[in-house]
């Protein structure tokens, strides 16, 4: 029986095909890689803004106001005789941290939630999924302006409050996702194994979400970039002489008539940037939607 | 044989995209269908089994396939390049499907009675009457009890061994010359595979249509082909009449398959005798012969150098450098101690 | 004396569907000895495979009793499952879904050892690495991904998996079953090994009798949730006891031309009956071929068979005689060699 001896050891087994990766066919998405570099270029800006910016964000000049673009102020300068350029490579860093505050508050919050809601199932799922489509059955801002009210404006507050008014999507998300995976033969094969609820929540689904989560994350970004816009517009978010994009446009739409570029400038930015965020989470959906069976 | 063939297929070459570029997945594949008989195709997954004969009635092209060359004759008229609209008017006419997955081949929308009626009055032009008794009677030939009433029901209503059986009904509503049945077995239990293949034979018996049976199990191969193609690694490798086939297997991928089966090592007394390895795959098949990681009998230089061609041996055809040199009966040969 | 690896006595397995309680297994028991492998053999639908997740406490039973050694698990606490874990795995049919694609190989045999041992990770990397090899991959694989591999590889990864903290007894869930034919014989081969070295029962479920032969000292035949025959491999397989037992054996296909059509061949004629509604008397009358008036009014007792085991058969007391016999004693004749 030599020839049953030598299918124990395979020779055959060590070729195997390159796995066709999530990373190759975002790739050749140009739409959503321009996005990318877009949205990496803005990042470097922030990080990066006193290097960059070409004069001192805060300082006023009353010499200097309402100013039309020119050489040395490449946007002109606003009703303080601040440069618009420098307020607004700056302000990048403002309005990103703030949607990057909210989304963080909506995934601590929709995550756990989501993902005991979706394993869970039961009364646990029915109670949590009633209470979301309650919140969510609101409209977005106005929910953020009455929390806004409550705790009194302040940009963090305004962020917190949309980061609870956001919580439910990524919840949604989260739990249909993980009411999928929930039936994967998989998980079955880990409480089989010995695997702890705990366990296979943080191990087996947790990393099985991760894409319709990034994707719903990216997304979300964009909605909150524009909603800080929104509040900080009205005056419920970045207070002076803090610079928002928002806040930015706020101050300077009264002056639109005077001097169009700034609000035009912190529009077409915010604008821009929402987009890219829109874009870049349709790409990560094409791209992750088909990642699993790959190799097959 | 003085008649034409039915189907004849020949140099057949299908490209499928990949992230590797495009992949050859049937490699100048030929195979005939004369009237009256059952050829079987018998392979493993990714062998080209199913492309091969999915292609050549124009099914894979939409898949995103391309037929690199090669020409396919029905009844004497050239398929490759046929209108979707002239291919449209031979299938499901001339040529009849049944595939393996019966519960997505049906529309869940509309009753079984309505879709073999509909069939059967676009290709046969059968008032609408006709058609549906027409349904009621293929519904009660293919074994369905009260197959008057049961001709209402939908999809969803029926086991998937009857499902498969109304697919049956509805590929021979039109009284096909050629079946395509690409493993339609394959996910019945044996004892509905048992009744399905009785029913084919008996069907195939009293109309005289040829049957184009794609399946991976020579079990049920000897129970029904007349002629037999293996194909492994997007080629045929072997091409034999069954009893041939089965009595003296001339490549030894074919006397692998069959050594590896549990009832051939049950009669034996012995433990079922694997072929070592993984299945070859498009990206990278191996040079020489495709099969030659997995031989037993390989022999370097012969076997890994240059492509190997299908040459006749007898009644048969084998692509195997070796089939001359080995005895009639290489199954046999083998597993001698 | 010594005590069964596993004994099941009288278990019940009901579903909900809708409002009504389907009864998915009824009143089953068997015994695996220490090192043995009970085969459970059965169409779908029958209940086998809930039985194999009955075991485990994957599905909680409705009633009777489950002994593994001398611990009841039946009566186990959900916290104290942990531990039966240790000592019951189960490896599924479908290895390209019972492996967590975002976990690499090697976390995925580590994981066994995290849960149940208390072992530094070096020495749970050197357990991964020798468990590869037993398996015939290598301890490189560890890296790589589950959709890098093979369905047969696939299928060695999960047996390794269960096989990590060295359990008592295994439920192997149609382990061959959705692999290629050329690769399921090395997996048949690599889990008589596997056993031979470790010494663990098992439990193999499959529709296939001829592999559950191959495999199995003892035999169970399941019909909708219940046992009707048991008894050692060998005479089950000579000398079947059941007419449905003789129509799963008839309808594994003879891998012969020659043989493929013979007399004997048991051929079964409807359909599997709803389990929301099984039929009076003996369940498997509604389609046996041999169905007598008393079988709608009692149901069989189990009858002792000279060769060995139970079946539950009125052919064996009533019925027409052969020379002087039961007819259930000749159930084989036709299809024998």
């Amino acid at each position: 029986m030599s020839v049953t001896t030598a299918s124990f050891i395979d020779p055959a087994a060590a070729p195997l095909p390159p796995p066709s990766s999530f990373w190759s066919r975002f790739r050749r998405n140009p739409v959503a890689m321009t996005s990318l570099l877009i949205l990496i270029a803005i990042t470097l800006t922030a990080i990066f803004a006193p290097e960059i910016a070409p004069h001192n964000p805060m300082r006023s000049s009353l010499r200097a106001v309402l100013k039309s673009p020119n050489a040395m102020y490449w946007l002109g300068t606003d009703d303080l005789g601040r440069d618009v350029a420098s307020r607004l490579i700056f302000a990048s860093r403002l309005s990103l941290i703030a949607s990057i505050q909210a989304l963080s508050i909506a995934l601590i919050i929709g995550l756990p939630l989501g993902l005991i809601s979706g394993y869970a199932g039961g009364w646990t799922d029915i109670v949590i999924t009633r209470i979301n489509d309650a919140i969510m059955s609101f409209p977005a801002l106005i929910l953020a302006v009455v929390i806004v009210g409550l705790m009194g404006p302040s940009l963090t507050n305004a962020m917190t409050a949309i980061g609870i008014v956001y919580a439910p999507r990524i919840m949604r998300v989260v739990r249909g996702s993980t009411l999928s995976v929930r039936e994967e033969v998989y998980i079955m094969a880990a409480r089989a194994t010995g695997c702890s609820d705990t366990r296979i929540i943080v191990h087996h689904v947790l990393p099985n979400i991760v894409g319709p989560l990034l994707v719903q994350s990216t997304v979300l970004l964009g909605h909150a970039l524009l909603a800080e816009a929104g509040l900080s517009f009205l005056g419920l978010g970045a207070q002076p002489p803090q610079a928002s994009w928002g806040a930015m446009l706020g101050q300077a739409f009264p002056y639109m008539a005077q001097s169009p570029v700034p609000t035009i400038a912190a529009g077409m930015i915010i604008s821009v940037t929402v987009l890219c965020f829109n874009l870049l989470g349709d790409g990560l959906r094409d791209s992750v939607g088909r990642v699993r069976r790959a190799g097959e | 044989m003085s008649e034409a063939p039915l189907l004849e297929i020949n140099n057949l070459t299908v490209q499928f995209p990949s992230v590797h570029g495009w992949l050859t997945v049937v490699d100048q594949v030929s195979l005939t269908v004369w009237r009256n008989e059952i050829v079987c195709v018998v392979g493993e997954s990714g062998s080209g089994k199913s492309v091969t004969v999915q292609a050549a009635v124009g099914l894979s092209q939409a898949k995103g396939a391309r037929v690199l060359n090669g020409s396919v004759r029905f009844q004497g008229q050239e398929l490759v390049g046929m209108s979707i609209r002239q291919l449209n008017r031979i299938r499901g006419a001339d040529i009849g499907f049944i595939f393996q997955e019966p519960m997505s081949s049906l529309n869940p929308a509309y009753t079984v009675g309505e879709q073999i009626a509909e069939v059967v009055r676009r290709h046969k032009g059968a008032g609408r009457d006709a058609a549906w008794k027409r349904a009621v009677e293929m519904l009660d030939r293919v074994g369905i009890a009260s197959a008057a009433t049961r001709v209402k029901d939908y999809p969803h209503q029926f086991s998937g061994g009857m499902r498969q059986r109304v697919m049956m009904a509805m590929a021979l509503a039109c009284e096909p010359k050629l079946l395509i049945a690409d493993e339609p077995t394959t996910a019945l239990d044996v004892t509905i595979q048992a009744r399905m293949l009785e029913l084919l034979v008996e069907f195939q018996r009293d109309s005289h249509m040829s049957v184009l049976f794609i399946t991976h199990d020579l079990g049920v191969v000897a129970k029904i082909a007349s002629r037999v193609v293996v194909m492994y690694g997007a080629q045929v490798v072997e091409q034999a009449p069954v009893v041939t086939l089965f009595r003296a297997p001339r490549h030894p991928y074919t006397a692998g398959l069959l050594e590896a089966m549990p009832q051939v090592a049950l009669e034996r007394g012995h433990d079922p005798v694997a072929i070592p390895g993984v299945v070859a795959q498009a990206h990278a098949w191996p040079r020489g012969c495709r099969f030659n990681p997995r031989c037993t009998l390989r022999q370097d230089g012969p076997c890994t150098t240059d492509a190997i061609p299908l040459t006749s041996y007898g009644d048969a055809l084998s692509r195997c450098v070796l089939t001359g040199t080995l005895t009639a009966g290489l199954a046999r040969a083998e597993a001698a101690p | 004396m010594t005590i069964p690896a596993l004994r099941v006595e009288n278990l019940q397995v009901e579903y909900t569907v809708g409002k009504r309680q389907l009864r998915a297994v009824s009143g089953v028991s068997f015994e695996i000895g220490a090192g043995e492998t009970l085969g459970l053999v059965g169409e779908s639908g029958s209940g086998k495979s809930t039985t194999g997740l009955a075991l485990l406490r994957l599905i909680d039973p409705a009633g009777g009793r489950i002994y593994l050694l001398d611990t009841d698990v039946t009566t186990l606490k959900r916290r104290d499952l942990r531990n039966l874990r240790k000592r019951m795995q189960i490896v599924f049919q479908d290895p390209y879904s019972s492996l967590n694609p975002s976990m690499t190989i090697g976390q995925l045999l580590e994981e066994p050892l995290i849960i149940h041992t208390d072992h530094p990770t070096s020495e749970r990397r050197a357990q991964v690495a020798s468990a590869l090899q037993s398996v015939g991959l290598t301890p490189a694989h560890a890296a790589r991904y589950p959709h890098e591999f093979s369905g047969g590889q696939r299928q060695r990864v999960a047996i390794a998996r269960a096989m990590m903290v060295r359990p008592e007894l295994v439920v192997l869930d149609e382990p061959v079953s959705a692999l290629d034919v050329s690769t399921q014989s090395q997996i048949l081969n690599l889990l008589r090994q596997i056993q031979k070295d470790s010494g663990t029962a098992f439990l193999f479920v499959a529709h296939d009798l001829a592999v559950i032969r191959l495999m199995s000292r003892n035999v169970a035949v399941m019909y909708l949730g219940e046992i009707v025959e048991q008894g050692p491999a060998a005479r089950i397989y000579d000398q079947p006891a059941h007419p449905y037992t003789a129509a799963l054996i008839s309808a594994v296909p003879v891998p012969d031309p020659a043989r493929a059509h013979m007399v004997g061949e048991i051929i079964l004629r409807g359909d599997l009956p709803s389990p929301l509604d099984p039929p009076s008397g003996c369940r498997f009358r509604t389609r046996c071929p041999f169905a007598m008036p008393i079988c709608t009014e009692q149901v069989p007792p189990p009858t002792n068979i000279a060769g060995g085991g139970v079946t539950a058969c009125h052919l064996h007391q009533h019925g027409p005689r052969l020379d002087g016999q039961p007819l259930g004693d000749f159930l084989r004749l036709g299809v024998a060699p």
